[in-house]
């Protein structure tokens, strides 16, 4: 690490702000004063101690509803958004099965979207799961044929936590309207990051996490429309009726003060902070994609967060990458990275073909990175994606000319 | 995932990495694996044709980094073995010099397979 101080960079860098977040010191401020003196239960209605506790849950619910352009009450405090996401899918499809059994969901959702939808089908409802174009956005085609008059809810997500895809959930929305069928969107990723209003975009269930937007782990919120129409769920958490019936348990009243001042930070910061984001992002691909040849950016270019950077080196393998660049945190889309050993299922979606998906790095740029951070980054990928290559056989055969499609692969070894 | 010692340094000073001409009759050349699986290696040797000695051995290699420690490992080991002596080595011997996790065995199994298409190959030229 001697060309730490050279580089005028801190050592390991952070730049998995897909993955999560630092609180920021702002939030963490925020929420101190509820772990010691004002530690009461909010639900308590008859003293003081659960008076001042509710009085801090209602101003952050204020926060969260005013930055997706909701009201107060339409917010559901969870314990994150993958809680949020079965909340929505689970409560939805089981307060409107008589209504419909059909949900609309796409193959590029997080697992606790796919994973749910796949519990309700094995329960006897019907899924469709959509793939995506080429370029990670979803066809208002294919969703629209995908209708039938037993779909009772869409669930797409906003931006995408792999490669930042923002979905067209404005006109997602719409279309669903139309046919009278509730939207769920997955907004963790895309929710202080770019400007959200469920009103204008027709959303009637909006998933969100406080941990990806520099507020604590362990709460977020599910938005529940209540007006035009009103949406109801069945709760999956049976207990002492919290959250209007919607979610029972003892609300965590530090961590939804945090989200609740990561959400009023990013509603101020949002414009400026986007500009600053975008620039960086747009940086380290220049630096990347200008000094090395075959690299591929997976993921629409235009619809994207702003922070959001996923690349695939082909001819190099992601994990081997990430070992180069250990002093960097990202995320691979190799399957020697994941805990099933499948590579990416998001970008096999895409169609990108496993070998580009083994070979991907996702960049994920946040509040706290700077541009010399950026700068010692784009270096030392090229420098390492570089000396990968020497010791590559697939870039020798590339560059030799060889058509790799074209070979003929000893897949698998036998067992020994 | 924690590498081991022997691992990372496999990976940071890989031994014996190039190409030979695999037009030559004492060249014997494997290539096993598949892109699609994360895994691709080449492993070459140079054989003495009258003491059936492997003189040199190079590889590269596409995958982890466990995938290439295990290849340069193979090609230290085959250097100065007779053809025969080379067919000996076991993915459990690899295994157990690196360390290497139940989840990275296959990268043992591939460079073992390497080391036999390799010779197999040169078998074939000098049948």
């Amino acid at each position: 690490m001697a060309n730490e101080a050279a580089a005028g960079v801190k050592l390991p860098i952070y730049m998995d702000n897909h993955a999560t977040t630092r609180t920021d010191p702002r939030v963490l401020e925020a929420m101190l004063p509820y772990f010691s003196e004002i530690y009461g239960n909010a639900a308590s209605r008859n003293h003081e101690f659960g008076w001042v506790a509710e009085q801090a849950v209602d101003t952050a619910r204020e926060q969260i509803a005013k930055l997706i352009g909701a009201t107060a009450k339409e917010i559901v405090i969870t314990s994150g958004a993958t809680e949020s996401n079965n909340l929505a899918l689970k409560g939805v499809a089981e307060m409107y099965h008589e209504k419909g059994n059909h949900i609309i969901t796409q193959l590029t959702e997080h697992k606790c979207v796919l994973d749910t939808s796949k519990r309700l089908e094995k329960l006897g409802y019907k899924v469709t799961f959509l793939t995506p174009q080429k370029d990670g956005l979803i066809s208002l085609d294919d969703l629209k044929a995908a209708m039938t008059d037993q779909t009772i809810l869409v669930s797409i997500m906003t931006a995408n936590n792999e490669i930042g895809v923002i979905q067209p959930i404005r006109e997602i929305g719409k279309l669903c309207h139309e046919k009278g069928i509730l939207f769920h969107t997955d907004a963790a990723q895309a929710a202080g990051k770019i400007p959200l209003d469920v009103i204008a975009d027709n959303v009637d269930l909006m998933s969100l996490s406080a941990h990806k937007v520099y507020g604590p782990k362990g709460v977020g919120a599910l938005y529940v429309r209540r007006r035009n129409p009103r949406v109801q769920l069945v709760s999956q958490m049976d207990g002492g009726g919290h959250e209007r019936g919607m979610r029972s348990g003892t609300l965590n009243v530090p961590g939804i003060v945090g989200m609740g001042k990561a959400f009023e930070l990013a509603g101020q910061e949002m414009a400026e902070e986007s500009k600053r984001m975008l620039a960086l992002r747009e940086s380290l691909r220049e630096q990347i994609c200008g000094q090395l040849d075959e690299v591929y950016i997976n993921g629409n270019m235009e619809h994207r967060l702003p922070g959001s950077l996923n690349i695939s080196f082909a001819y190099v393998e992601g994990e081997s990458l990430l070992m180069g660049i250990n002093d960097i945190a990202v995320s691979s889309g190799s399957a020697c990275t994941s805990a099933t050993l499948e590579p990416s299922y998001v970008l096999k979606a895409l169609g990108a073909g496993d070998e580009l998906a083994h070979s991907s790095i996702r960049f994920g740029l946040g509040r706290f990175n700077t541009q010399a951070e950026v700068d010692y980054v784009a270096n030392k990928v090229v420098d390492v994606v570089r000396r990968l290559r020497e010791l590559s056989p697939l870039y020798e055969m590339h560059k030799d000319g060889v058509d790799l499609t074209k070979v003929k692969w000893q897949a698998e070894p036998a067992a020994h | 995932m924690a590498y081991s010692d022997k691992v990372l340094d496999h990976y940071t000073n890989p031994r014996n990495v190039g190409t030979m001409d695999k037009g030559s009759a004492e060249v014997g050349t494997g290539l096993v694996g598949a892109p699609e699986c994360g895994d691709v290696m080449k492993l070459q040797i140079r054989v003495n044709p009258e003491t059936n000695v492997i003189e040199d051995a190079k590889f590269k290699t596409f995958g982890c980094g466990s995938a290439i420690a295990s290849s340069s490992l193979a090609t230290e080991w085959v250097k100065g073995k007779t053809v025969d002596e080379a067919l000996q080595i076991k993915n459990t011997d690899i295994v157990k010099e690196l360390s290497l996790p139940p989840v990275k065995i296959h990268c043992s199994v591939l460079a073992e397979d390497a080391i036999r298409a390799a010779i197999s190959d040169w078998k074939k030229k000098n049948g």
